[in-house]
């Protein structure tokens, strides 16, 4: 069996599973937000009844990112909506905007979006923060009512992403029918060169099967290249799984996993006992195809699908009005660190917008120093606008008053992960996708530029 | 619902992805509020560009769509989990897309909600039909009629009783599958 079907037999509890079989899978991790949350809650008391609790409360994981810092009356209301059946539920595991598990939420316009306007519980986007707050174990089953859950395939779990009524039946009852994926098998060997990132690499797969490839498919990363990534590459490239349609994205489990969930279970106080699958040497491919990762160039998708890959260096003839670093697949940590010694010393030529993912990533910004300075001011004074407020922000558009948010028709290029018509905000702007180190060196230039340059 | 419909065709082509069909500032709107429900109804398909689309999904002012079938090219629906995505065509009135391939949380969104039928096109339907043609879909002969011309279409399989019982809730609760009462108005 692959990884992916090792995963769902054992949380089925059967010997063997294979593609096509539907089964029962007894949920680990049940994850929502404030766009998904509130309507998911409002399921689970329709068909389970007012007084219904929660399967186990210490499982559902609860953390508002997305339209938190907006003076949208109804965003507002939706995380107080989340506090109350937090309350209610005796959930734990709630990140909370404001410390008060009585108040209420409200954004301070005058204050505005660039100024820190969160408490000491919140967590920032959803993907990032579970797996920093220690809710990434490998072994397990990760469901949550975002696409982007696939990125804990990075940890050795099976993430995926489901809807507000499947969401609304785990809380409920902790189980969900899932049919076994079948799984395409991309091994990996060989080292990224200097200036390429995992970004690159997801980037590239998914040109090459197309937006749909993986359509129902799990897509499996191993081998060499794979060991060879640190784990905010492997969780880049987890991440965008979804963007070729697929399932769930999963790697192995190796020393790194293991350092970096154990990290991560200790500063939360989590859960840190855990049980990873390995590979077997039966298991079966849908497609099985070698990738050199020392081959693969700084690559971006083109406006209008993840899937329309080209090359840094031959898109310089592309005019970009906008830069934009954030999101769960291009806000952490390493995603500003790269970006940052490529500008650093320079000004950015368009506007240039960073939104940490999470309060840590924000925290390492301020304390990482490079001759004294810290990388955050580093970014600062080359002239990029950066927000306090982490969270999804303009990755996705949301309400008009999204810090960053793409508001007019222009060329953006983003670290972000999907680039459909009005993903960014307005619907006739164009998304190119990129690594946080070609975003950079395009920020410097105002068109799409392979960073190898500024090297 | 009924097993055969008519009404008005929309032709979409690819890659139509979950923004397109509701733009995400409107997931302010939470799905089981009733009004919020409706409103999200209003906005179906607004975020599809105007370069490329010329014909207004849903009027400026209306509540509900004139197109109650819609027509797409491959992975209709990719993009984002939002389950306001399939919910937002249900509410503006939307009975069945007919596709010739869908994302899969969408097509699961789908059937969980019953909001409508995700059926499978045999052919390449967005490339002959045209929007604002009559067509009419009968699901038990998994066929298409549009101005005396029939196309046929894969079956529904096991998920149609799902949809037409209104979703797996009311599916799981008909096959005694779970014992709780549904609060639902």
């Amino acid at each position: 069996m692959t990884l992916t079907e090792q995963l769902l037999a054992r949380a089925s509890r059967r010997e063997k599973v294979a593609p096509g079989d539907n089964i029962w899978v007894s949920v680990d991790v049940l994850m929502t937000h404030d766009v998904c949350g509130p309507g998911t809650i409002g399921v689970f008391k329709r068909e389970f009844g007012r007084e219904a609790r929660v399967w186990d409360a210490n499982r559902v994981v609860i953390i508002p990112d997305h339209y938190i810092f907006s003076a949208d009356a109804k965003c507002n209301r939706n995380v107080d909506i989340l506090r109350e059946f937090a309350r209610e539920q005796g959930i734990r595991h709630f990140y909370d905007i404001i410390d008060d598990p009585k108040g209420l939420w409200k954004f301070d316009s005058v204050k505005g979006p660039v100024k820190r306007q969160y408490g000491s519980h919140y967590a920032g986007v959803c993907h990032t923060a579970l797996a920093e707050r220690g809710h990434t174990r490998p072994g397990e089953v990760l469901l949550g009512t975002d696409s982007h859950t696939c990125m804990a395939g990075a940890f050795n779990q099976f993430a995926t992403g489901i809807g507000n009524t499947d969401a609304g039946f785990v809380m409920g009852t902790g189980r969900l029918l899932i049919k076994v994926p079948e799984t395409m098998h991309f091994h990996l060997v060989g080292e990224l060169q200097p200036g390429v990132m995992g970004k690159d690499v997801i980037l590239h797969l998914i040109g090459e099967i197309g937006f749909d490839g993986a359509t129902y498919r799990a897509m499996q990363f191993d081998g060499p290249g794979a060991r060879s990534l640190d784990m905010d590459d492997r969780m880049t490239i987890a991440n965008m799984a979804i963007e070729a349609g697929g399932k769930n994205g999963i790697f192995e489990f190796d020393a790194k996993t293991d350092a970096f969930v154990r990290e991560a279970a200790k500063r939360n106080g989590a859960k840190a006992d855990f049980d990873p699958v390995e590979a077997d040497p039966g298991q079966k491919f849908v497609f099985d195809r070698t990738f050199d990762l020392s081959k693969i160039e700084p690559t971006i998708a083109k406006h209008p699908d993840p899937g329309q890959k080209a090359l840094a260096k031959q898109c310089g003839d592309i005019g970009l009005q906008r830069a934009y670093i954030g999101s769960c697949t291009g806000g952490k940590t390493s995603d500003f660190l790269a970006f940052a010694k490529i500008i650093r010393g320079k000004r950015v030529k368009i506007d240039t917008f960073g939104v940490p993912a999470t309060p840590q990533v924000l925290e390492d910004l301020r304390s990482i120093k490079w001759d004294g300075k810290s990388v955050w001011d580093v970014m600062v004074d080359a002239g990029v606008q950066m927000t306090e407020n982490p969270g999804c922000a303009a990755c996705l558009g949301g309400p008009e008053d999204t810090f960053g948010r793409v508001n007019q028709p222009m060329n953006c290029i983003a670290t972000t992960n999907r680039n459909f018509p009005g993903r960014m905000g307005h619907k006739e702007a164009r998304v190119f996708l990129a690594s946080p180190a070609t975003v950079a060196a395009s920020a410097l230039t105002g068109r799409v530029t392979d960073p190898r340059e500024y090297l | 619902m009924a097993k055969t419909f008519q009404g008005r065709i929309f032709v979409v082509r690819d890659n139509i992805d979950t923004d397109q069909i509701i733009p995400a500032q409107y997931l302010n709107l939470v799905p089981t509020i009733h009004d919020e429900y409706e409103k999200l109804g209003s906005h179906a398909m607004c975020g599809l560009p105007d370069s490329a689309y010329t014909t207004r999904f849903v009027a400026a002012g209306k509540m509900k769509t004139d197109y109650p079938i819609i027509v797409a090219g491959r992975n209709f629906g990719c993009g984002s989990s939002r389950e306001h995505a399939p919910i937002a065509l249900g509410a503006a009135g939307v009975k069945a897309i007919i596709a010739e391939s869908y994302a899969r949380i969408f097509f699961r969104n789908c059937v969980a909600t019953g909001e409508l039928y995700p059926i499978d096109a045999q052919e390449r339907l967005c490339d002959t039909l045209k929007t604002g043609q009559v067509g009419t879909v009968y699901l038990q002969e998994n066929t298409l009629e549009v101005e005396g011309k029939t196309f046929s279409l894969k079956p529904l399989g096991d998920v149609m009783p799902v949809i037409e019982s209104g979703g797996i809730f009311n599916f799981a609760r008909q096959n005694g599958l779970i014992n709780t009462a549904s609060n639902a108005a």
